[in-house]
């Protein structure tokens, strides 16, 4: 993805965060999203699992505690209402159900919300796992931010998983780069709520490893 | 006259033993209680050590020096591939050192239960990953969940900002993380702080710790 489809991306996310959110951004394509969640117009309070809730920019040079970090270890200076807690108790916030939308990358997405993002199979790799599976469960909406395709091409919104899963039917969008998509229970298709115009939805559809539903799309676009 | 305070790094070591399960507070460098795994990697004979911790250090500093050395024949975390983590990886890859990958949330809890008295618990986390493979499931009001039982820890090794002769501890922002989970779960919970203040000057409301949960400290 371009730096500026990357942006795009994210404004679209953050465009669908409501006011007074707690959200949770997960390491790397998500992190982008609190860029664009500035000004007063529209409060949302981040949480990080390694134990604070606020809002915090990327700490200034010259001003960076070693002891102030987020989850993917960058220092971070807080604006004022934050609070820290303990990890048991960070993860308790998190599964519990008390954050409204968690944001996070993925290596795949099946079309009922089954998520691939903690490891890609390969059994020589060291595996890592972090707070992904928490993550992926723990919040009322599940968001995923990713390229609509892999580097070879192929559709990463998928039937099945062919990536071992980190949580199973919890994801309830995916943002892309083509468009923004709901997953559906039964699994055998995705809604599409939003499609770049760019593309035909022909062409998206051949982007894309399940059925997708465009009927929410509007009917002049429909024609296109 | 009850005071937690001791002298030296190495006395609050020599109560390591081998085999022991050795708990480490830390979410990177945050709350790494790097003074003290100094002191055990340099005036320690205990071998065949489990370490218990979120990630599995960086470069060669704190628990990378650590599993360095060949003490520690098992490490439990979360995330150990972390940049510049070459010294887990060849360990690792060599088989030399048995890893047990475990949830971040399911770490903190497990070691919650363990200081809280729970036998067990059943969480959603990891349901129908590979993480859960082999672990009792149930269904409770239509979502599925795993049995996860508590980590024993032997001795908790772990950073505060300060602390009371009592053991009350508060830390520092985001390097709390582990400290305060740690300290409930292990059978003994030696701190390194950067202040000793006086009983009292610690406001009871805010203290994180309570030193029940503390057997002694040194300040560093």
């Amino acid at each position: 993805m371009k730096t500026e489809e990357k942006m795009a991306l994210a404004g679209r996310v953050a465009a669908d965060v409501p006011e007074g959110a707690y959200l949770n951004l997960g390491i790397g394509l998500p992190t982008l999203v609190a860029n664009h969640l500035g000004g007063d117009d529209k409060e949302v309070v981040l949480h990080t699992e390694n134990g604070v809730l606020g809002r915090w920019i990327d700490a200034p040079e010259g001003e960076q505690d070693p002891d102030l970090i987020n989850a993917g270890k960058v220092p971070i200076k807080l604006l004022p209402g934050a609070a820290f807690f303990h990890h048991a108790d960070s993860f308790s916030m998190m599964r519990g159900g008390h954050l409204d939308i968690c944001v996070l990358g993925a290596f795949q997405v099946s079309a009922s919300g089954d998520l691939a993002n903690w490891h890609t199979g390969d059994p020589q790799a060291v595996p890592a796992v972090g707070g992904a599976m928490d993550l992926a469960i723990g919040a009322k909406q599940t968001f995923v931010m990713m390229d609509h395709v892999d580097r070879e091409g192929n559709p990463k919104i998928v039937s099945e998983l062919t990536y071992p899963p980190t949580g199973l039917g919890c994801v309830t969008r995916i943002y892309t780069n083509l468009g923004t998509f709901e997953t559906t229970p039964d699994g055998n298709r995705v809604k599409a709520v939003y499609v770049t115009p760019d593309l035909t939805l022909d062409q998206i559809q051949q982007k894309t490893g399940v059925a997708i539903d465009f009927s929410m799309i509007s009917q002049t676009r429909q024609e296109h | 006259m009850i005071n937690k305070q001791i002298g030296s790094p190495e006395e609050a070591i020599s109560r390591i033993k081998d085999g022991d399960i050795i708990g480490i507070g830390g979410f990177g460098g945050a709350g790494s209680p790097n003074v003290l795994i100094d002191t055990l990697i340099a005036h320690s004979d205990a071998k065949n050590l489990t370490v218990v911790s979120n990630n599995a250090g960086q470069n060669e500093e704190g628990i990378a020096a650590l599993l360095k050395t060949g003490k520690v024949s098992k490490i439990v975390c979360s995330f150990p591939r972390m940049k510049n983590a070459w010294v887990f990886e060849e360990l690792y890859r060599k088989g030399d050192l048995e890893l047990e990958l475990v949830p971040q949330g399911n770490l903190a809890e497990r070691l919650r239960a363990r200081g809280a008295g729970i036998g067990a618990f059943f969480t959603p986390t990891g349901y129908g990953t590979a993480l859960a493979e082999g672990k009792e499931t149930r269904e409770i009001e239509g979502v599925h969940y795993v049995l996860e039982h508590p980590i024993k820890i032997d001795v908790a090794l772990i950073k505060a900002k300060s602390a009371d002769r009592f053991g009350n501890l508060v830390y520092n922002k985001t390097a709390r993380n582990f400290g305060p989970v740690m300290a409930m779960a292990a059978d003994t919970t030696i701190a390194e702080v950067s202040d000793v203040v006086e009983a009292g000057d610690l406001d009871p409301e805010v203290v994180v710790t309570p030193g029940v949960y503390v057997d002694c400290f040194v300040k560093v």
